[in-house]
C-alpha cells in the first residue's frame, strides 16, 4: 500500500492559498469526527485552520432524513485566516439528503464528492429528490465526484469477520482518506487516533484503517482526479499550537484564573446546550481541586456559585440564554452584595428555547439591563475560540478586583469553532491575587468600606474572627452595612454601585484599532464577529478603501477611548448577529448615528456580505458627496 | 484556636446590636431567643457559623445574630448554603426559611438539598401563612382557608412539609413548637448536632394574620392529649393520664388506650429515629389532630455521607491517582491533544 510519503502520485498538483472544504452526512455517518480529524492532521500540518460544526438540534432524526444532516466545514490556508469560510469549495456529501440541505452553499463550479452507494430510491425520497440528481444535469455546473464508497469498503474489509453494518460504518474514514490524499496530509495522526479508540477492539480497528487507507489509495490510484492540491504552511507566530474550541479554552482560562488568583474555582451548573462542554471539562478536573455541582436548575446553579464567592472561592456558573433568564434575580443579589462572581453566556439563537445549536448575540441587552433597577454589571466577550482562554482571566481579574459579579459573553459559534491556540507560558502570565480583609480585635468592622480607587468592598470571608456581619439583598446603609430605608442613601448607593463599574474601564486595555485611525468607515463588532469582519476589513482594505476595524471585548464599561475613536470616521458600521444591541448602548451613549447590519439566521455572517454593506455605504457616501 | 481553647460563649455572645423587629407578640421572638440560647451548645467559634436566610419574617433571623449572616432572596437559601458548604466545609451554616420561602418558591431546592445530604440546618418556621406579604395563603394553609387572596377559601392540598422532606431523603427531620421553649432548645441542639442535612419544622405563631393556626393542639391545656412527644427507643405514649397510645397495625397507625381490651405497652410502636427506612418517617408525619396526636421531636436521624465529605473525597481521591503518575502540570494541561510548534 502506498504511503503519503512514498512520492508515487499521479497527476498535477494545484497550488491554492484557501481552502473550504464541508463534510456532510446523516448524524448517524461520523461527520463531525471525519471533520475533527482533518482538522487535527491540517493544523499539524502548519495550515491556519477554522471550523465550524453544524449539527441537528435533534438527538436522532430518521436516518437519510433532511433534518437529520450533520455538517462540519474547515476552512484551512497558508495565509492567516479569521474565519470556517462563507461558501465551501468541496462538498463531501455522503447521503442524498446531505446534499440537498448543503449544495446551494457551494461555490460555483465548485466539487461534490459523493457516497454514490446512498443514493437509492428510499434515500432519494426521503431527501425530496423526485429524481436521482447524480443522473440528470442538475449538477452541471459542479465538478462531480462518484464514488461508491460502502462497495468500497465492503470490499476493503473482507476477512475480518465483521457484520455488513459495522463495515459500512467505516465509510466515513474512507472519505477522510480520498481528502487526505486530495490535500497531500498524511494519515499517521488519524491512525495513530484509531489505533488508541479502538484499542482491544482491533477487528474494529483495522476495518477503519483499512477504509482510510482504501479512500487514499482510490484517489492516487483512479483516474477521476485530475489534480490534487497544496495549501502550503502557513507563517503563525513561533510557538506550540493546538487546535482548541471556545469551550475549551474557556474552561482552561477559569482553571488558569485560579491558578493565578491563587484560590479554589467552585463551579455549580445545570446543563444546557451549548454551554454544557465547560461543567464537562471542569468536572474533570478533580484532581486539580476544581469542585463543581451539576445543579437542580439554574438558579440553584447561581445560587450555589453566590454561597460559594461568599464563602471565599471563585464561585461561577455556565449557561445560555433561558438559563440566564432565570439567573436574573441571584445576580441582582450579587450586585447588591457586591460579591466577585462569573456568569458564562454562550449564547444561542432565541427567544425562548430558540435553535439551541445555532449561534446568535442576542443576550447583550439582557446582561446589561436584565435585572429589576439599576443593577450594573461588567460584561465582556472574547472574540474568538482561542481568545477565550485569556477572557476568562480577564473575567476573574475584573471580578476580583472590582468585587463584582461580570457576565462573560461568549456563543455557539465560538463555542464550538475551533482555531490553533499559540499556547500560553504560564510564568509569563501575571497574578490576580487579591486577599481576603484580615482578622480583627476591634469592634465595629464595616464590610461596605471601600477602597478608594476601585470602589470595591472589602472580601470579609466567613471564619474571620472579629468579622462577624450580615449582608443581604436589602438596601444597606454606606459603609456599616446595615439595613437602612434612609432615601438619600438608597441614592448615594445606586451611585457608589453605578460608578465602581464604570471605574472598570480605568482598568482594561486601550482598543486594538486595525488600520487607520481616521477614513470614511470604521466597522465596530464584537464577540464572534470578529472574524468576518476582520477578513472583510481586509478584503476593502486591499481594494484601496478607507475602512478600519475596533473590536470590543469590554462591553460594560466601554472603553475610554472609543469615544475618540468613533469620531474620527465619516461613517460607523456595526455587524451584530441581532437587532441591534450594542449599536443602541453606542448611539445613545456617544450620539454617533452608528448604521446597523444585522442578520439572526442562527450562523455567522459571510465576509462577503460584510464587505458588500461596507461598499454600499461608502457608495452612498460617494453618492451623496456629488 | 483549636476548639478547646475556645472562651465559653454564652447567649449574649450571639446577640447582635440590631433592633429585633418583628410584630410584637411573634412567635418568632422565642424561636430567636432558643437559637441564640442554644449556639454555644456546640463549642463552635461564632465566626465559624453562618445564619443564612431567604425572604420572609423568618428571613429577619440572621441579622439578629452575632455570626456571619446573610439575608438571601426568596426560596434560595438553601441554594446558596449549598455553595458555601462545598466552598468551605469548615462552616456550620444554618438556614432559616419559612412554609412559602422552603415550600412554595423554595420547593426544588429543598428537596434536592435533602437529597444531597448538605451538611446545612434548616429551621422551617411553619405559620401556615404568608406573613410578610401581609396575609396570603401559604402551601401548608389548610384547604378552605380564607386568606385576602383566598376570599372563598383555598381549594388546594396543604404540603405536609415532614413527608416532603422524609420522600427527599433528609438525614435528620424533627418537629417543634415556638413556645413549648425547652423542647425547642433540645430540637434545636440535636439538630446542629446532626452531620448532614437536618430539617427542623417549627409550628409557629403568625398572631397578626394567623393567630391559632395550632392552638388547638399546642395549647397548654389540651397539648399532653393532643400531641405526642416521640423518644427514641421508647414506646408512643401521650395523655395527660400517660394512658394513651399508638399501635401500628401493619403500616396504618391506631391510637389504642393502655389498659383497655388487653392492650399492654409491649404492643405499641417504638420509636425508632435511625430507622433506614423512611417508610414509618412518613406514617408518623401524617398522624395529624383531631384523628391522631401531632408528633413533635426526632423523627428520622440516619447517618449518611454529607455532601462535601464526599465531594472532597472525590476530589482527595483524583488526587492521589492523579499524584501517583507524577506531578500536575498545568503547562501539559494547557497543551493536552495534539499540538505542533512554529519556529
Amino acid at each position: 500500500m502506498t504511503t503519503p510519503d512514498s512520492g508515487a502520485q499521479h497527476g498535477t498538483v494545484t497550488e491554492l492559498d484557501r481552502v473550504t472544504i464541508r463534510f456532510a452526512g446523516d448524524s448517524g455517518d461520523g461527520m463531525q469526527l471525519t471533520g475533527s480529524q482533518f482538522t487535527a492532521t491540517t493544523a499539524l500540518f502548519g495550515n491556519d485552520v477554522s471550523t465550524l460544526p453544524d449539527y441537528p438540534a435533534e438527538i436522532r432524526a430518521p436516518a437519510g432524513s433532511l433534518p437529520g444532516v450533520s455538517g462540519f466545514q474547515i476552512s484551512f490556508s497558508s495565509g492567516d485566516i479569521h474565519t470556517p469560510g462563507d461558501r465551501p469549495d468541496v462538498l463531501v456529501a455522503m447521503n442524498p439528503a446531505a446534499l440537498k440541505v448543503n449544495l446551494g452553499d457551494l461555490v460555483p463550479g465548485g466539487a461534490i464528492i459523493v457516497n454514490t452507494d446512498a443514493f437509492n430510491d428510499i434515500n432519494l425520497r426521503k431527501a425530496g429528490f423526485t429524481e436521482d440528481p447524480l443522473k440528470n444535469q442538475s449538477l452541471q455546473g459542479y465538478n462531480l465526484y462518484e464514488i461508491p464508497m460502502s462497495t468500497m469498503v465492503a470490499g476493503a474489509c473482507e476477512g475480518l469477520g465483521l457484520t455488513s453494518k459495522q463495515v459500512e460504518l467505516t465509510k466515513n474514514f474512507f472519505a477522510l482518506g480520498v481528502m487526505f490524499w486530495l490535500y497531500e496530509r498524511s494519515m499517521a495522526g488519524t491512525e495513530k487516533w484509531i489505533a488508541e479508540k479502538f484499542a482491544g477492539k482491533e477487528a474494529i480497528a483495522e476495518a477503519n484503517r483499512r477504509a482510510l487507507h482504501a479512500g487514499y489509495a482510490f484517489g492516487e490510484t483512479t483516474e477521476i482526479f485530475h489534480t490534487h492540491y497544496r495549501v502550503a504552511a502557513a507563517h503563525l507566530p513561533p510557538g506550540t499550537y493546538r487546535n482548541i474550541t471556545g469551550n475549551e479554552a474557556t474552561a482552561l482560562g477559569f482553571v488558569m484564573a485560579s491558578k493565578l488568583a491563587e484560590r479554589d474555582l467552585f463551579l455549580a451548573s445545570y446543563p444546557i446546550t451549548p454551554a454544557s462542554d465547560i461543567l464537562h471539562q471542569l468536572s474533570s478536573y478533580k484532581h486539580l481541586g476544581i469542585k463543581t455541582v451539576q445543579s437542580e436548575d439554574e438558579i440553584a446553579a447561581i445560587g450555589a456559585a453566590v454561597g460559594a464567592a461568599y464563602g471565599g472561592a471563585m464561585g461561577m456558573t455556565t449557561t445560555s440564554g433561558p438559563g440566564m433568564a432565570l439567573k436574573a434575580e441571584m445576580l441582582g443579589l450579587a450586585v447588591m452584595v457586591e460579591l466577585p462572581l462569573v456568569v458564562v453566556d454562550v449564547q444561542r439563537a432565541g427567544p425562548s428555547t430558540g435553535m439551541p445549536t445555532k449561534t446568535e448575540q442576542g443576550d447583550l441587552l439582557m446582561s446589561m439591563f436584565g435585572r429589576n433597577s439599576d443593577s450594573p454589571i461588567p460584561v465582556i466577550a472574547p472574540a474568538t475560540p482561542a481568545e477565550c482562554f485569556t477572557m476568562a482571566i480577564e473575567a476573574w481579574r475584573i471580578a476580583l478586583h472590582h468585587m463584582t459579579p461580570v457576565v462573560f459573553l461568549s456563543d455557539a459559534f465560538l463555542a464550538t469553532g475551533a482555531e490553533p491556540w499559540r499556547i500560553p507560558n504560564i510564568a509569563d502570565l501575571p497574578s490576580i491575587k487579591v486577599e481576603n480583609a484580615p482578622a480583627s480585635d476591634k469592634p465595629g468592622f464595616r464590610p461596605y468600606q471601600r477602597d478608594p480607587e476601585t470602589l470595591a468592598r472589602p472580601w470579609a470571608v466567613p471564619g474571620t474572627p472579629g468579622l462577624e456581619h450580615r449582608i443581604g439583598g436589602l438596601e444597606k446603609l454606606d459603609e456599616l452595612g446595615t439595613v437602612s430605608y434612609d432615601p438619600d442613601n438608597h441614592h448615594r448607593m445606586n451611585l457608589l454601585r453605578a460608578e465602581k463599574v464604570a471605574r472598570v474601564a480605568r482598568d482594561i486595555p486601550a482598543t486594538e484599532l486595525f488600520g487607520d485611525p481616521t477614513g470614511d468607515l470604521l466597522i465596530l463588532g464584537w464577540g464572534s464577529t470578529y472574524g468576518s469582519i476582520r477578513s472583510a476589513v481586509e478584503r476593502l482594505r486591499a481594494r484601496g478603501k478607507r475602512v478600519s476595524h475596533a473590536h470590543l471585548r469590554y462591553l460594560n464599561p466601554l472603553p475610554t477611548d472609543l469615544e475618540a475613536m468613533l469620531k474620527n470616521f465619516k461613517h460607523v458600521l456595526m455587524p451584530e448577529l441581532n437587532a441591534g444591541q450594542l449599536r443602541m448602548l453606542i448611539r445613545a451613549k456617544y450620539l454617533v448615528d452608528a448604521v446597523g447590519f444585522n442578520l439572526v439566521r442562527g450562523k455567522p455572517f459571510q465576509i462577503g456580505e460584510i464587505e458588500a454593506k461596507a461598499e454600499s455605504l461608502l457608495g452612498e457616501s460617494v453618492e451623496a458627496a456629488k | 484556636m483549636t476548639q478547646s481553647e475556645l472562651p465559653v460563649l454564652t447567649k449574649k455572645d450571639f446577640e447582635s446590636d440590631q433592633d429585633v423587629r418583628w410584630c410584637p407578640g411573634c412567635g418568632d421572638y422565642s424561636i430567636l431567643a432558643q437559637t441564640q440560647k442554644t449556639m454555644p451548645d456546640f463549642g463552635v467559634a461564632k465566626e465559624k457559623i453562618v445564619f443564612i436566610s431567604g425572604i420572609g419574617c423568618s428571613g429577619r433571623l440572621p441579622y439578629y445574630m452575632n455570626t456571619y449572616g446573610f439575608h438571601t432572596i426568596h426560596g434560595r437559601a438553601a441554594t446558596i448554603a449549598t455553595g458555601l458548604k462545598a466552598a468551605r466545609p469548615d462552616l456550620m451554616v444554618w438556614v432559616i426559611t419559612g412554609d412559602g420561602d422552603a415550600l412554595s418558591i423554595g420547593g426544588n431546592h429543598l428537596i434536592h438539598a435533602m437529597r444531597r445530604n448538605v451538611d446545612m440546618k434548616m429551621i422551617m418556621f411553619n405559620n401556615r401563612i404568608y406573613g410578610l406579604t401581609k396575609g396570603q395563603a401559604s402551601p401548608t394553609s389548610p384547604i378552605g382557608k380564607k386568606t385576602k387572596s383566598t376570599p372563598l377559601g383555598t381549594i388546594e392540598t396543604p404540603i405536609i412539609p415532614l413527608n416532603l422532606v422524609a420522600a427527599a431523603e433528609a438525614s435528620f427531620i424533627a418537629r417543634s413548637v415556638d413556645t413549648h421553649s425547652e423542647h425547642l432548645q433540645e430540637m434545636m441542639h440535636r439538630a446542629g448536632e446532626h452531620s448532614g442535612a437536618a430539617f427542623l419544622e417549627v409550628l409557629q405563631n403568625c398572631n397578626i394574620f394567623n393567630d391559632g393556626a395550632w392552638r388547638d393542639f399546642t395549647d397548654k391545656s389540651v397539648k399532653e392529649d393532643r400531641m405526642l412527644v416521640l423518644k427514641h427507643g421508647e414506646p408512643m405514649i401521650f395523655g395527660a393520664e400517660k394512658n394513651k397510645g399508638i399501635r401500628l397495625n401493619g403500616l396504618q397507625p391506631e391510637v389504642v388506650t393502655i389498659g383497655e381490651d388487653g392492650i399492654t405497652v409491649a404492643d405499641l410502636w417504638v420509636h425508632d429515629e435511625t430507622d433506614p427506612d423512611a417508610t414509618r418517617t412518613q406514617i408518623l408525619s401524617r398522624m395529624w389532630w383531631p384523628d391522631f396526636p401531632v408528633p413533635v421531636g426526632v423523627f428520622r436521624r440516619v447517618p449518611r455521607p454529607t455532601h462535601d465529605q464526599l465531594l472532597i473525597a472525590q476530589i482527595d481521591g483524583a488526587k492521589a491517582a492523579r499524584a501517583a503518575k507524577g506531578p500536575v502540570d498545568l503547562q501539559k494541561l494547557l497543551a493536552s491533544g495534539e499540538t505542533w510548534t512554529v519556529e
